[in-house]
C-alpha cells in the first residue's frame, strides 16, 4: 500500500531523503537544487525529520561535511549543481578513494560561460572518472524510487561509494508530477540502518585515505575500478529487490524500449528518454524500425546490458546533453570504446543535443533519426559529432 | 603490505609505514667531533636521531634527508652523503 500525491520534483525527492533517515544533510543553495534542501529544512523545523542539518559556506564544505559523517559512520545527503558540483570535485575525488558512501542529487544544470541555469548534463558528466556512482533518472517517481535505491548501492558492503542520483534541473525538479509514496516501514525494510565495518571512533583510532606510495597506488585505484565493475550486478540486484516493494520496475542499469527488431537504436539519458519514446511509438506507426536505449546507470557504464540491445542494429545514435570539448560527448566516447573492434558492431553516431536548455522535441529526434537513417543507407559515419538544433546564423 | 579499503588504517601504526626511502642525501654522524650537545636530535622533524647513553644513532628508516641536524650541527660532525639506490 502506498500514498500518492501530486508533488513537485524536488519534494518526491525530499520525501525519499527523509523516509531514508539520514544522521547528516549537508547544504548551500544554488539553482536548480535547492528546492530540494529547502524543503528538508522545513522538515527539520517542523519536527517531522531527525537529522544534523549543516549549513555551510560552500558547495567544497557541503561535500566535506558528508565526507567526515560518513567516515564517522553516519548516513549522509546533500544536493548540488552545476558551478557547486565542480566546487565539490575534489572532495568527490577523494570520498571515493576513502570508499564514503554517501548519496547527492546532482540537480543537471549547465556550467558557466555563458552564465544560464539551464539544464543540461555537463556538470554531473564532468565527474564521470571520479569514482562517484551516477544513476539518470526521467521522471519524478523515478526520482523518489532511485533515491532509496541509491543509499542501499552506497552502502552495500561490495560497493561502498558515493553514489550521486542525477536529475534533470527544472524539467523534473520543478514539474509537478503524481508520485506514489512508501510508508515508512516498507522503506525501513528495505533500507536498514548504516552499518559501517569501519568507522571514526575515539577508543579506536583510524585514519583514512592514508599514504599511498608508488609500490601501492596502482592497487588502490584498482580496488575502486573493482568496486565499480562489480557493482553492476548489485546495482542491478538493488533496483530488482525495490521493484518488489514498489510494484514498479525501470529495468535494471538501463532500460530498452523497442530494440529487438531496430535497426536504428537511439541511446539517451535523463528526461530526454520521455519525449525519446514518444517519438519512437511515433515512427514505429509509420513504419520505421527504431528503438532505444535509456542509460539509468551511467558509472558504472553498462556496456555489456547496452550491447545486447544494439548489437543487431545496423546504427546507433548517442543523445546526449554533454561535449568533451576538444573531442565528442562523453557517452559516444564509452560506447565507441566498448564496441570498437567487436564483429557486427553498429556504426556509433554522436548528436550533441539540449546544451543549457535547449528543447528535446518530437522534431528535433526525428531530425536526429531522419540522419542515422541516411548512415544506414550510406554506411559511412560522421567522424564529428553531430550539432542537433545548431542555428548556424547566430554563430559569429 | 596490504592495501586496505579506503585505505583506512588503525592508529599508532607509524612505525610499520617506512618512509626513510623519500630521502636523496644521507646524514652522516662521525662521533669523533661530536660534542653530546642534542641539537641534531632537537631539531629533526622526524624524530629519526635516538641518543641511546653515549650513542647518537640515526633512524634511517624515517630520515628524509632533510639536513636541518647537518645544518645546526655545532661541531660540524654530520655530513650530507649523496644516497646511490
Amino acid at each position: 500500500m502506498s500514498q500518492v500525491q501530486v508533488v513537485e520534483g524536488s519534494e518526491a525527492v525530499a520525501y525519499a531523503v527523509r523516509a531514508s533517515r539520514p544522521h547528516v544533510i549537508s547544504a548551500y543553495p544554488i539553482s536548480p537544487q535547492t528546492h530540494i534542501v529547502e524543503r528538508l529544512a522545513q522538515m527539520v523545523a517542523d519536527g517531522e525529520l531527525d537529522t544534523q542539518y549543516v549549513r555551510v559556506e560552500s558547495e567544497f564544505s557541503a561535500a566535506s561535511v558528508l565526507s567526515g559523517a560518513s567516515a564517522a559512520g553516519s548516513r549522509a545527503y546533500t544536493a548540488s549543481s552545476s558551478q557547486g558540483l565542480l566546487l565539490m570535485t575534489e572532495v568527490l575525488y577523494a570520498s571515493a578513494g576513502m570508499r564514503l558512501p554517501f548519496v547527492i542529487t546532482g540537480v543537471n544544470r549547465t556550467i558557466s560561460a555563458p552564465i544560464s541555469i539551464q539544464v543540461d548534463h555537463q556538470d554531473t558528466i564532468s565527474l564521470r572518472d571520479s569514482g562517484v556512482i551516477q544513476l539518470y533518472v526521467e521522471s519524478s517517481q523515478e526520482a523518489y524510487d532511485t533515491h532509496l535505491a541509491a543509499f542501499k548501492i552506497a552502502e552495500d558492503p561490495a560497493i561502498l561509494l558515493p553514489v550521486m542520483v542525477c536529475m534533470d534541473g527544472w524539467i523534473l525538479t520543478h514539474s509537478y508530477e503524481r508520485v506514489s509514496f512508501l510508508k515508512q516501514e516498507e522503506v525501513d525494510r528495505f533500507l536498514p540502518p548504516f552499518q559501517p565495518a569501519d568507522f571514526l571512533d575515539v577508543k579506536e583510532p583510524k585514519s583514512w585515505g592514508s599514504y599511498g606510495e608508488e609500490e601501492m597506488l596502482m592497487e588502490f585505484k584498482f580496488t575502486v575500478y573493482d568496486a565499480m565493475q562489480k557493482g553492476k550486478q548489485r546495482i542491478k540486484d538493488v533496483f530488482s529487490d525495490l521493484s518488489l516493494v514498489t510494484g514498479r520496475d525501470y529495468g535494471g542499469l538501463i532500460e530498452a524500449y523497442h530494440t529487438g527488431d531496430a535497426e536504428v537504436v537511439l541511446i539517451g539519458m535523463g528526461s530526454m528518454a520521455g519525449t525519446i519514446k514518444e517519438a519512437v511509438d511515433e515512427l514505429r506507426s509509420e513504419g520505421k524500425k527504431v528503438g532505444f536505449v535509456k542509460i539509468r546507470c551511467y558509472r558504472p557504464f553498462p556496456y555489456e546490458d547496452i550491447w545486447e540491445e544494439i548489437k543487431n542494429a545496423q546504427v546507433v545514435g548517442v543523445m546526449e546533453a554533454d561535449v568533451s570539448m576538444g573531442s565528442e560527448g562523453a557517452v559516444s566516447m564509452d560506447l565507441k570504446a566498448k564496441v570498437c573492434g567487436r564483429a557486427n558492431a553498429p556504426l556509433v553516431l554522436d548528436f550533441i543535443a539540449g546544451l543549457g536548455g535547449r528543447e528535446i522535441n518530437m522534431d528535433l529526434v526525428r531530425e536526429i533519426v531522419g540522419e542515422a537513417e541516411k548512415v544506414c543507407k550510406s554506411g559511412v559515419p560522421f567522424q564529428e559529432p553531430y550539432w542537433a538544433g545548431l542555428n548556424p546564423s547566430i554563430l559569429p | 603490505m596490504k592495501v586496505t579499503i579506503g585505505a583506512v588504517v588503525k592508529g599508532g601504526t607509524s612505525l610499520g609505514y617506512k618512509t626513510g626511502n623519500w630521502r636523496d642525501e644521507r646524514p652522516v654522524l662521525d662521533m669523533e667531533p661530536c660534542k653530546r650537545c642534542g641539537q641534531c636530535e632537537s631539531v629533526c622533524p622526524d624524530s629519526a636521531i635516538h641518543i641511546i647513553d653515549e650513542y647518537y644513532i640515526i633512524d634511517y628508516d624515517f630520515c628524509k634527508g632533510c639536513g636541518l641536524c647537518a645544518y645546526e650541527c655545532p661541531a660540524d660532525a654530520i655530513e650530507m652523503v649523496q644516497e646511490e639506490k
